[in-house]
């Protein structure tokens, strides 16, 4: 469990708090959950929106994706937040149950940066090398067989780290990376949110693990990934990440039910602002324009 | 100090009055309530849980597979497989180490605070065990994620510091201050007659422990040794941060395991209500209750053999 959803529970209850005492009955509060890649930016947002709109307080929460969507689904939330794209069946689910269409909202652009241990020497992967390593029926189960000597890595034993099966991360990765057909190998460390993985990377010299682009830190080494061994590897860097260049990028997006209306309407459109979209730059993700 | 101080009522009465054996009456009634309530909240708990996953346990899991099968792959793309050997083997395999690591700590720590211990030191001792039970689990994890994982990797040259290992030693803290506090209540039950009798007879303070106190509180150590494993069982967050939560049937101490608890805490979430993932989930559930049952009921039966024999 990610300290980060404890620490948005946290602020939930604060904004909650905020809205009970401040007795206008005019008040709005917002309910937002979903990705845990979008919790910290989705927290920033919500803080900052106080200073721009005192009467709307917005309670953010994490959990992952599917959380988010299952919280759509069952009309739980204003704005649930979502790392990949709705399936087709979530999207008739939500019709289903709450009459009205999941609208789609763009609001950052995002790399899911692939990891290692600082003192793995590994410069770049394949997504060859990638499938291999994380694919059901993949050899790839040392360092060796990558062409790397990992120091400090007993018998050079890739550590695979992955995520819980609700989070888009996991779900986006395994498209991108396994195709539609093929599953994770089965014994990956599946952590509960995007920080753990990096926090256990950064302590195991064997370990490979993913995660949004906003989370990493020196402590971890960034892959440089290749399309194939014929051609060039390209960092995870904001410029890639915008141009699609880097094979790993992707969008993240907000979810509504129906046309946004009033203060969700207001707060999205803020959110694309160059005010909103300064805060997913200094989370450390790219500006969806 | 004005007032003198008023004359003690007598504390027993003679003649009681109506209100009085009626309200004995009402506070017996409530008592039985309270005691039958905790059958039937087990009971609805079960029916609950064996109920959210009935249609799916009954229709379309193979329960073959789903017992002796080590692939959980509920969310798999091709062919989903709900096999839970592995969970089963993971939660066996870090409860046996946390109560060989619990175990000893607990119930010696137990005797040294009922038997060796008066006084100040007493009370010191019993409150700073009892701190360790209400550090909270998610703490814990953290403590198995942040320092155990590098310790162990030092330490054993293993490839990843978050398995059996990790997960058993935090779970045994974690079931120590149960196991002492209520060891602990146990052998102050012993009456003191039945010490100063041994100790009369010319016995040693060990021969007392061993052959006297032990025997006598038998009941109460084996109740406390199963809250502890039950805590073992039961404990969710702290396990899945410490043992890696992988899917895989464990070789050694130094290999990741998932528990049962960490797949249901992790994936109840997501999932569907009513669909057959949400429905496998409940049927985890009902295996859990299943395992802690047969755990109660041969601590239950072993006690009762060998009390049949006095």
């Amino acid at each position: 469990m990610s300290s980060k959803n404890y620490a948005a529970g946290f602020a939930a209850s604060l904004t909650l708090l905020a809205a009970c005492t401040g007795g206008g009955s005019d008040r709005v509060l917002l309910q937002n959950k979903g990705s845990d890649t979008l919790v910290n930016v989705a927290q920033a947002w919500a803080e900052t929106y106080r200073s721009v709109k005192p009467e709307v307080a917005i309670a953010v929460s994490g959990g992952g994706s599917g959380t988010g969507i299952a919280a759509l689904i069952n009309g739980t939330v204003d704005i649930a937040n979502s790392s990949r794209d709705m399936h087709a069946d979530e999207r008739e689910q939500v019709k289903a149950h709450t009459g009205k269409d999941a609208v789609e909202h763009k609001v950052a652009r995002d790399a899911i940066v692939v990891f290692i241990h600082a003192s793995n020497p590994a410069k770049s992967l394949t997504m060859q090398q990638l499938a291999c390593i994380y694919g059901e029926g993949g050899t790839c189960d040392t360092w060796t067989s990558v062409g790397v000597e990992v120091p400090g890595c007993a018998d050079q034993k890739i550590i695979r780290v992955s995520r819980q099966s609700n989070s888009g991360t996991y779900e986006y990765f395994r498209e991108a990376v396994l195709g539609k057909a093929t599953d994770f190998k089965l014994g990956s460390r599946d952590m509960q949110g995007s920080k753990d993985v990096v926090d256990l990377i950064s302590k195991t010299p064997c370990a490979i693990g993913y995660s949004g682009m906003g989370y990493a830190n020196a402590e971890v080494h960034q892959v440089c990934v290749a399309k194939d061994a014929s051609t060039a590897c390209v960092a995870p860097t904001p410029a890639t990440a915008k141009s699609s260049e880097y094979p790993l990028s992707r969008v993240l997006f907000m979810y509504t039910l129906g046309q946004p209306q009033g203060d969700t309407k207001d707060y999205l459109a803020w959110i694309l602002s160059p005010t909103g979209q300064k805060i997913v730059a200094d989370n450390g993700f790219v500006p969806i324009n | 100090m004005t007032q003198p101080p008023e004359p003690r009522r007598p504390p027993v009465r003679r003649g009681r009055g109506f209100v009085s054996l009626a309200a004995e009456r009402l506070i017996e009634i409530l008592i039985r309530a309270c005691g039958f309530s905790a059958i039937f909240f087990v009971f609805a708990i079960f029916l609950f849980v064996v109920g959210s996953g009935l249609e799916f346990m009954v229709h379309r899991l193979e329960w073959g597979q789903f017992l002796f099968s080590t692939e959980w792959v509920p969310t798999s793309v091709g062919q989903k497989r709900y096999g839970t050997l592995a969970l089963t083997l993971g939660t066996a395999s870090v409860t046996a180490l946390a109560m060989a690591i619990a175990v000893p700590f607990g119930l010696g720590a137990a005797i040294f605070v009922s038997e060796f211990t008066t006084g100040r030191r007493k009370e010191v001792l019993k409150v700073v065990i009892e701190l360790l039970a209400a550090i909270p689990s998610v703490v814990w994890g953290f403590i198995g994620l942040v320092l155990i994982n590098p310790l162990i990797i030092e330490m054993f040259n293993a490839p990843i510091g978050l398995n059996v290992l990790n997960g058993g030693i935090i779970l045994g803290l974690m079931s120590v201050p149960i196991i002492v506090s209520i060891g602990e209540d146990a052998l102050k039950a012993v009456p003191d007659s039945y010490r100063e009798a041994s100790l009369a007879m010319g016995a040693s303070r060990w021969q007392t422990i061993t052959k006297v106190l032990l025997p006598a509180a038998r009941n109460g150590l084996l109740a406390a040794v199963l809250l502890g494993v039950g805590r073992a069982i039961g404990e969710t967050i702290a396990v899945l941060m410490a043992t890696g939560h992988a899917v895989q049937v464990p070789h050694s101490p130094l290999d990741s395991v998932r528990t049962l608890t960490a797949t249901i805490a992790s994936e109840l979430g997501e999932t569907a209500r009513g669909s057959d993932h949400y429905q496998a989930l409940f049927a985890i559930g009902v295996l859990l209750f299943t395992l802690t049952f047969i755990v109660n009921l041969t601590a239950d039966l072993m006690v009762r053999g060998r009390g049949g024999s006095r």
